[in-house]
């Protein structure tokens, strides 16, 4: 690993750490909030993203692909997946592709809870934008090395 | 609401995400793709076959309504459109399995195939005239990366004035439809249509209107904006080449199709005026280009643009018989001008190289490819029976019965100049003896040669079949014809009767 590439700062290091959870916790939380309020999948998946960047600069290449635990291609496959399949149940309610469909549940706890193919949709979305970001970041990096 | 308009997009979507997903194993990626490919295809003949028995069809995506939400829309020129994408598409799918090396597939060219096939067919089928222009960046995003597929410097080369003059084209459109926008406060493709039959300044109309027309002629390799594609077509590999002979230019012929049948058709004089011209410009620099070339895939490049000029002149010349011929052609030339970049692919597995000096001796050593490559190539020329001629033979009717003469003669000395090229390559490739220096090339040899004839050899069926059976096809053609020409069908289909 070329030496400007690495930063040797501890402070970064260990606060890498404990970033790291905590960003990819709050990207969930802004791509669950994203259905009525600012958010989303692709500001959360931005967010996902840059958690796994920061932990790359502050470690290495290695480390990062092992916390990634996907290959980033894998996770802009799924992703995809799920964008176009959260269009398909509508067809079988007999409405045109991408109508959106809820799901009204009554937990325990939770109390009422709304699902829907919007969900699945914006899930979608945030797989993309973490694998494509992390595809092309990872990319560079081990270009770089 | 019919399932069958939305599913020649959702298809390639989903199997290009499925092999995305697949990308380690290469086995399943490939059967996927001929799947895929091959479902796809079957949808768009469904599509069609519905649309021919119902008329117009439409999808709201998503249950928004038109004007607000974004349609699907299926005349029969978007589902002829659909059909040929499939043909094309399935073709080069089987096509590459033998064609494509590992080295490539590995650089995901199969999600590649995928993504390009759903941009072409949403561009095909939407309504709504800023999605068409998403449609188009999906296609283009997917043509950049397989025109460097492989990353020689010559394909750098090309991809750099492609990537240009299509952003260019991008730009352009963009801006077309922002003024669009603010004329009309809509961007569904019907209601705009609607909205200008009462408008009362036809000039600033005239002016996006040539906006349009230069954008998409870029995208169609159109007189003088065409520099582009003979710079680009000849560097990917040829399966690529062949679908973006077969579908990209088609595309932007398609948009200007559309636009100039649907939308700007209230200063037909002076617009359509200005298309014959183009028309005729395209065919004459197209195949005279052509004529000064000695690489195979350079020459068949050169054509693409000559044939262009064919069917912007059945648009130009905007009578009824004219429009049935620009369709025709577009039929007609998807199936054979990817045949022959197809058959070129399989003379360089065979010879290794595509330059007709080194060629040579083939007619000999393969008499089976040489009558392959002679049926699309007179068809090309516009010898009967095959289905150039019946091309071409309804666009000079219609020029005849408009009293164009001068773009008849044009179309005729163009058409004699194809069949020049086109027995120059016969010459060259089949029939003198091959230059001894060259003789001895390591080559793929034939092995796995099998598919490539199967492929060949089933685009020939269909030329020979469009010539055989030309009056099915020409009341399909006649059909989307007066669709075309009768705008009030296609809004009255999306905005509902008013």
């Amino acid at each position: 690993m070329s030496p400007q590439f690495t930063l040797q700062s501890l402070i970064l290091r260990t606060a890498a750490h404990f970033l790291l959870p905590l960003l990819l916790i709050f990207s969930v939380f802004l791509l669950l909030r994203g259905h009525n309020e600012p958010g989303g999948g692709f500001i959360a998946g931005l967010v996902a993203a840059s958690a796994v960047a920061l932990y790359m600069f502050a470690l290495d290449i290695r480390s990062a692909k092992r916390v990634l635990r996907f290959e980033p291609r894998d996770l802009l496959g799924w992703g995809l997946l799920f964008g176009v399949i959260s269009g398909v149940p509508a067809v079988f309610m007999g409405q045109p592709f991408f109508t959106s469909q809820w799901l009204e549940l009554t937990l325990p706890v939770l109390g009422e809870l709304k699902v829907g193919t919007p969900l699945l949709f914006d899930i979608g979305v945030y797989l993309v934008v973490i694998g494509g970001v992390l595809l092309i970041l990872l990319s560079l990096a081990e270009a770089e090395e | 609401m019919r399932l069958e308009v939305a599913l020649p997009v959702i298809i390639p979507l989903f199997f290009g995400a499925l092999t995305l997903i697949l990308w380690r194993w290469r086995l399943a990626q490939r059967v996927t793709t001929v799947v895929g490919t091959g479902l796809m295809l079957l949808s768009a003949l469904w599509l069609l076959s519905a649309t021919w028995q119902d008329g117009i069809l439409v999808m709201h995506m998503g249950n928004w309504q038109a004007p607000f939400g974004i349609v699907l829309v299926s005349d029969l020129l978007g589902a002829i459109m659909v059909v040929l994408a499939g043909i094309s598409g399935f073709a080069t799918a089987v096509y590459s399995l033998t064609s494509m090396s590992k080295r490539h597939e590995a650089f995901g060219y199969y999600p590649l195939l995928h993504l390009l096939l759903a941009g072409v067919n949403g561009a095909f089928l939407t309504g709504d005239i800023f999605n068409l222009y998403v449609w188009f960046e999906v296609m283009l995003v997917a043509s950049f990366a397989l025109l460097i597929l492989g990353g020689e410097r010559a394909q750098m080369e090309g991809a750099i004035k492609y990537v240009t003059l299509n952003l260019v084209s991008s730009a352009m459109f963009l801006s077309a439809i922002g003024l669009l926008y603010g004329l009309t406060g809509t961007l569904n493709m019907a209601d705009i249509a609607d909205k200008l039959s009462y408008a009362e300044d036809p000039g600033i109309i005239t002016v996006i209107a040539m906006l349009f027309l230069v954008s998409f002629g870029i995208k169609a390799g159109a007189f003088p904006f065409f520099f582009w594609l003979p710079a680009s077509y000849h560097t990917p590999q040829v399966a690529v080449s062949a679908l973006f002979a077969a579908l990209l230019t088609k595309v932007g012929v398609y948009a200007l199709f559309r636009v100039f049948t649907l939308i700007f058709t209230q200063d037909v004089d002076y617009t359509h005026e200005i298309l014959l011209w183009v028309a005729a410009a395209t065919m004459l620099t197209g195949v005279l280009g052509a004529a000064a070339q000695f690489e195979f895939r350079r020459i068949l490049s050169f054509h693409i643009i000559s044939q262009i000029g064919y069917m912007i002149m059945g648009l130009a010349l905007f009578t009824p018989l004219a429009i049935v011929g620009g369709v025709f052609y577009i039929m007609h030339h998807i199936i054979v001008k990817a045949n022959l970049f197809l058959v070129s692919g399989l003379v360089y597995r065979l010879k290794g190289t595509y330059e007709l000096k080194e060629l040579g001796g083939m007619y000999r050593s393969h008499p089976m490819l040489a009558i392959l490559f002679l049926i699309p190539a007179l068809s090309l020329a516009g010898i009967p029976p095959l289905s150039g001629f019946f091309a071409k033979f309804i666009l000079i009717r219609a020029g005849v019965e408009a009293e164009a003469w001068w773009i008849v003669a044009v179309a005729l000395v163009v058409g004699l100049l194809t069949l020049y090229s086109m027995i120059k390559i016969w010459a060259e490739v089949f029939w003198k003896a091959q230059p001894e220096e060259y003789a001895n090339r390591p080559v793929h040899g034939s092995a796995g040669s099998g598919v490539l004839y199967l492929t060949i050899g089933g685009m020939a069926a269909l030329t020979v079949f469009i010539g055989l059976g030309a009056e099915p096809i020409y009341q399909i053609a006649d059909a989307a014809a007066h669709q075309l020409l009768n705008p009030s069908l296609y809004i009255d289909a999306v905005l509902g009767e008013r």
